[in-house]
């Protein structure tokens, strides 16, 4: 499935072959020649009707680059027989790849990128550097425009709240996070009614169930520990439900102390408890997400972290009768968000370029991506919900996608979202770092705090770093 | 004639040569320039910042830690692989019992050969990935369990801040020694087999052998597979990327130099940034041939 982690994982295999380059002392990566600007600036528009409020040139070609990961391309095809069906003369270039940064990055030095790219994969490139230097249409026109299949409301009108925030660089929408994912705990509900064990609501029962599992020789919790962004969705959504979403907001805002927010460390303290009580698979802070994700298949773990893709991901490896449904994380004492909501992230980012030869073209294959039918034949192809409400009813769901959308439903207004790890890219691995220390045990949780402060302020204090703020 | 002579030359030397200036020496140019501008690597613009990106460098934590294991890599890699790679190929040149027809190779010789050789024949993410799962943390991993039916603990590997950069260096030695054996060993083939009888009929012992005739003999080519090594310490960076948690190691005990590069060029938008880590790795490794070479330099010996 589609990774939600873009700078720290499964990046390698690819990049080995730069590698030796990289090292040699030169970094010929950038032989390219990076630097000769040119592009189209000026739009290429013909008239505006209702139908085609961003007056699309129907003649004007359409080049469409789909990251070809978890969720493939078929979805995109679909959209483009859309687009075909009103601009029957529009010829469309459709290029579907993995490697999105080695292939676009050209393209963006010389000023000429395609009209819509889905920048998504280990390989993107980084998003909020683009917003940053201004190589991103802005997609203003579009989020006021008319929904296509809802009447009478707006497209941003008809987006998760999360796809319209995370939309927003510089108060102007630039990117269109397409894919909902949702984090939680993971468990195999066929296991938990063959035992009688039922997710638990605070932090105080979770640790009895967690005794219960243990008792019954099952590891109550494995984490992809060679990436600790996995166990750090518990953290962050342990602390964001106890101290409310100004936690995170002081987080993505670089605020003194954020890290530090006695809800945070509280969390901190409750991961550090796992591991103390042996509550851990054993050896799971060094296992990538194929083998931790396939013990906990295979029945030697309760409970995983994990974003919705899970389901999906382990197709090949659940075996018959897995019962894949998620559990909203436990709240500890004194929360104040409910328990049913977590951390809900748009992903799979598609932007249509500044300098791209059809802005409005590419505007209009987003609105009918985000139409009805669009939307509804992304979710039936991929088992995934898009970021547009209500577009999954009547569409037949496997057991996981259905719990993650009805938790989605669930959470509402108190699910959140946390944007730093792509605000300030050099800070996700550093945070990762300490949060793979605390869930090894190796570190307390006022260390934990304390580290991941320090990394935060490290990075605010670098003059290059863009700073954003939340409220 | 002689202008024709030359021309042939030219010939056959310029189309490298053009291939070495565009892939190779404009790279290294287009780094050094780059390194003093703040390039994001995906946008025609950038405005120049002198040397402040080398002046960040030294206030970099993560950057100081990754060239500290570098260095722990350079110390010790070459050293280990040369000294396995030498015994191993004294070994199979000269180990083998000496009967009536004298000094004679070990037996079996060419399987062990193919089989140090083995590792240099798989990509380096294979060879990482193998690994990964033979150093598996759980009590039922490959080497966990041997440790297991010997009465030990189960150990944490490559999750364990102590232990990660020692797995990574066991990894890079054992990938290296199989491809300086088969150097060393037929670098040994080419020195005289009387030069060998020789100091056996002089009463040498295996040691002394290997020690003041082997040795000095091979000095060209260890000379320069120290070099090579030296270059592989300071990457290492496949490996760390695919093996390592994280990737850059629990802790970061496993971060390297061109770890950084990568993630500040790639990841980070910071392709400026990047370019002045990568021009310090140049210098440094320019630096330590030098002195490699320089430090190692002997009278040669003709045979």
């Amino acid at each position: 499935m589609p990774h939600p982690v873009p700078q720290s994982r499964r990046i390698f295999l690819q990049r080995a072959g730069v590698a030796a380059v990289a090292v040699a002392g030169g970094s010929t990566f950038l032989n390219a020649c990076a630097s000769s600007g040119g592009g189209n600036e000026d739009d290429n528009r013909g008239e505006r009707t209702e139908d085609n409020p961003f007056g699309v040139v129907a003649s004007a070609p359409l080049s469409v680059v789909i990251f070809d990961g978890g969720y493939g391309d078929e979805y995109a095809v679909f959209h483009e027989e859309l687009y075909t069906e009103k601009f029957g003369d529009a010829e469309i270039t459709h290029k579907a790849i993995t490697d999105i940064r080695q292939q676009m990055q050209p393209l963006f030095n010389a000023g000429n990128p395609p009209d819509v790219l889905d920048n998504a994969g280990a390989e993107a490139m980084p998003i909020s550097t683009l917003a940053d230097t201004g190589q991103l249409a802005d997609l203003s026109e579009l989020f006021a425009a008319d929904a296509i299949g809802f009447d009478g409301m707006t497209v941003e009108e008809t987006l998760n709240p999360v796809a319209v925030e995370s939309a927003k660089y510089a108060d102007k929408p630039l990117v269109l996070n397409y894919a909902l994912q949702a984090y939680g705990l993971w468990y195999d509900r066929a296991l938990f009614d063959e035992q009688g064990w039922e997710p638990a609501e605070t932090w105080t029962d979770f640790l009895a169930l967690c005794e219960e599992i243990k008792g019954a020789g099952i590891a109550p919790m494995a984490h992809q520990g060679k990436y600790p962004y996995y166990i750090q969705q518990t953290l962050m959504d342990l602390a964001v439900k106890h101290g409310g979403p100004e936690v995170v907001y002081a987080i993505d805002s670089l605020g003194p102390d954020a890290w530090k927010h006695p809800s945070m460390l509280m969390a901190a303290e409750a991961i550090a408890e796992l591991k103390a009580k042996g509550y851990m698979l054993e050896g799971t802070e060094g296992l990538d997400h194929i083998q931790s994700q396939t013990a906990w298949n295979e029945g030697k773990a309760a409970f995983i972290p994990c974003g919705s893709w899970l389901e999906n991901e382990q197709k090949s490896v659940a075996p018959e009768g897995f019962v894949t449904n998620v559990a909203p994380t436990p709240l500890m004492d004194g929360a104040v968000l409910p328990f049913e909501c977590g951390r809900n992230e748009a992903a799979e980012a598609f932007i249509v370029p500044a300098k791209a030869e059809n802005v409005a073209g590419g505007m209009e294959f987003m609105r009918l991506m985000l139409s009805k039918e669009g939307a509804a034949e992304f979710t039936k192809l991929t088992a995934a919900p898009s970021v547009v409400n209500g577009a999954t009813e009547g569409v037949e769901l496997t057991p996981g996608a259905e719990s993650a959308i009805s938790f989605i439903e669930a959470g509402g207004e108190n699910n959140w979202n946390y944007y730093y790890a792509i605000w300030y890219t050099p800070l996700d691995p550093l945070i990762q770092t300490a949060v793979g220390e605390l869930a090894a045990g190796r570190i307390s949780g006022e260390e934990f705090c304390q580290k991941a402060q320090d990394a935060a302020d490290e990075i605010a204090s670098d003059p290059n770093t863009q700073k954003r703020t939340r409220a | 004639m002689r202008h024709g002579r030359y021309r042939f030359i030219i010939g056959f030397l310029l189309p490298g040569l053009v291939l070495y200036a565009v892939f190779v020496i404009s790279p290294f140019v287009q780094a050094f320039h780059y390194s003093l501008t703040n390039w994001t690597g995906i946008s025609p613009d950038f405005e120049y910042v002198g040397l402040q990106n080398f002046e960040r460098l030294l206030d970099d934590s993560l950057f100081l830690t990754a060239l500290k294991n570098n260095v722990i890599l350079l110390v010790l890699v070459p050293v280990v692989t040369i000294v396995l790679a030498l015994v191993f190929a004294f070994l199979l040149n000269v180990g083998g019992s000496s009967g009536t027809a004298g000094i004679r190779g070990i037996r079996g010789n060419g399987f062990y050969k193919l089989a140090f050789f083995m590792p240099q024949v798989l990509s380096v993410p294979v060879i990482a990935v193998i690994w990964a799962v033979i150093m598996d943390p759980r009590p039922t991993g490959l080497v966990n369990s041997v440790l297991r039916g010997v009465g030990l603990d189960r150990l944490g590997w490559l999750s364990d801040p102590d232990l990660a950069l020692w797995c990574v260096i066991w990894v890079l030695v054992w990938g290296s020694v199989g491809f300086y054996l088969v150097l060393f060993n037929a670098a040994m083939s080419s020195i005289p087999r009387d030069i060998f009888e020789a100091a056996a009929l002089d009463g040498a012992t295996r040691y002394v052998t290997f020690a003041r005739v082997t040795v000095p003999l091979l000095w060209d080519t260890i000379q320069t597979s120290w070099v090579y090594l030296a270059i592989l310490a300071l990457d290492a960076y496949a490996l760390v990327a695919v093996m390592t948690v994280g990737p850059g190691g629990p802790d970061n005990a496993t971060q390297v130099m061109a770890l950084q590069i990568a993630q500040n060029g790639f990841s980070f938008g910071r392709a400026g940034y990047a370019s002045a880590m990568g021009v310090v790795l140049f210098f440094l490794t320019m630096l330590i041939a030098a002195a490699m070479l320089r430090a190692t330099r002997r009278e040669r010996i003709e045979y």
